[in-house]
């Protein structure tokens, strides 16, 4: 068994390709995110981490290359990806709450249908997550009620109901006002010290250094440099990731 | 007091005598069987078109990408969908009547083709309607959906057209409204309605005035009750909203 074997999401030279190959999004990723690991991406804008990000649960689909997700290859059309989604959850930068459904029903409601979990059951589950990120007061309010705060922590609490075994967080804090990005990271935090297995894509530079177990700089579509956060934040290699971090730190 | 008296007598002439109301009852009941007969038909055949053509357009990369007979059979009820509101919204609603009366269907009775005739047309209404609907809900809606695992019928059943079902609501209302007065046309098929029911008794009495105006007056109350009953709906879907 070598090292790729064991890796929870491997990338081998991920493609995606717009009008033809004109535009080239992502031109050929190759990444291992390993078990109980924190990967954040980071890059300038338009560099392809939030579509490199997507790809792995497929929202986005790649023109060429392969994920393969605990050992089975989620890009083949045969694969069943709704299976796989339910163990890959994600955070948008929008939120994107169900705003038919209160708290508790927005959390229940995947739990319930897809894993026929019972409706005690995915309720206390709920509930218990909620009260871990302060919210449990909040559970029959509906997401219009909420600030962006609360309503990004009840995000990943949802996609947490699922008991995934790795989350996707999408630029989670950019669409926050200031004061409530760090309710935020907290939550996100503490998730990484529970040794759950993050890909996260944020411009919080901060929390890459303190949370992050690998940096990824991202530009044009590709991986320009990795590393442990000491390596990228404090001993950068390429002139871009050089310039990249003259302009956000 | 001379007026009150003509009114009197035109109002017994028009209505009581003959039991000419009666008309008008049975007109009423039979634009009610029409309406009623073609929103249910118009609503069931607007959600298969516009889900047809929704998800046509929001999964042509994946159908594409998975390859075989897939993309192709969907293309093909796409492209059925998009001719059949195309012919629909493009004749006028007396000329499919009368085609679906005397052509299409000359043996049937005239009232269930008046019925499927009006229901046909009325689901390339609605069906644009929900799609409009569909559209209008925001992209990460799906997005959330279908990252929690949901597949794309779960997805819409339970994300989607919650919410569809609040935004087309007043157009909804809006269709329906224009249906219960298209039905006046019934009568150029020879069907007994609202409006075949005045002009009947228009033609026997001699004065067109309270017989049009009776049945102005009961499309009229028709319309407000079903906006009313429609808006009632509206503020309680409304309730989630701050």
């Amino acid at each position: 068994m070598n090292a790729e074997n064991n890796a929870l999401i491997s990338i081998r030279d991920l493609k995606k390709h717009y009008n033809d190959g004109k535009v080239r999004a992502l031109d050929g990723i190759n990444c291992d995110i390993q078990r109980g690991e924190v990967v954040v991406i980071i890059g300038p804008s338009g560099s392809g981490k939030s579509t490199f990000l997507r790809s792995l649960n497929l929202l986005e689909i790649p023109t060429e290359g392969s994920i393969i997700f605990d050992g089975v290859d989620i890009t083949d059309p045969k694969t069943n990806i709704n299976l796989h989604r339910q163990r890959m959850g994600m955070v948008f930068q929008h939120f994107n709450l169900f705003p038919n459904m209160n708290i508790l029903k927005n959390m229940t409601c995947a739990p319930m249908t897809l894993l026929k979990k019972s409706k005690q059951e995915a309720e206390e589950k709920a509930l218990d997550l909620l009260t871990k990120v302060g919210l449990a007061d909040r559970a029959s309010a509906y997401p219009s009620q909420l600030s962006g705060g609360q309503k990004q922590r009840v995000a990943i609490v949802r996609a947490l109901c699922m008991e995934p075994e790795v989350m996707l967080f999408d630029e989670p804090t950019s669409a926050l006002d200031p004061e409530m990005v760090g309710e935020v990271l907290e939550v996100m935090k503490s998730l990484a010290n529970d040794g759950l297995t993050m890909a996260v894509v944020t411009h919080e530079m901060g929390f890459a250094k303190e949370v992050a177990s690998r940096v990824i700089f991202m530009d044009e579509g590709i991986i320009i440099e990795e590393g442990t956060p000491d390596e990228i934040f404090n001993h950068p290699k390429s002139e871009r990731l050089k310039d990249f971090l003259s302009k956000v730190i | 007091m001379n007026w009150y008296h003509n009114f009197a007598d035109d109002f017994n002439e028009n209505f009581i005598e003959q039991d000419r109301w009666k008309l008008l009852l049975e007109g009423l009941g039979n634009t009610m069987l029409i309406t009623a007969g073609a929103l249910v038909l118009g609503v069931l055949i607007g959600i298969v078109v516009a889900g047809v053509r929704s998800s046509f357009d929001k999964n042509q990369e994946t159908l594409k990408k998975r390859g075989g007979f897939g993309y192709g059979i969907f293309a093909f009820f796409n492209m059925i969908c998009k001719i059949y509101l195309t012919v629909i919204r493009g004749i006028p609603m007396v000329v499919q009547l009368l085609l679906f009366v005397f052509v299409f269907l000359p043996k049937i009775d005239e009232l269930p083709v008046a019925i499927i005739a009006f229901g046909i047309n009325s689901g390339a209404y609605v069906a644009e309607i929900f799609r409009g609907g569909i559209m209008s809900i925001d992209q990460g809606q799906f997005e959330a959906g279908r990252s929690l695992g949901f597949n794309y019928f779960q997805m819409m059943r339970f994300i989607i057209i919650p919410q569809v079902f609040k935004v087309v609501l007043p157009t909804l209302c809006n269709e329906f409204i224009v249906l219960i007065k298209e039905t006046s046309i019934a009568g150029y098929a020879a069907i007994m309605d609202l409006t075949k029911a005045g002009e009947l008794i228009r033609g026997r009495t001699f004065s067109a005035f309270l017989p049009l105006i009776a049945v102005a007056l009961i499309y009229l109350v028709i319309v407000m009750i079903l906006t009313w009953l429609v808006g009632l709906l509206e503020r309680r879907l409304r309730k989630n909203e701050r």
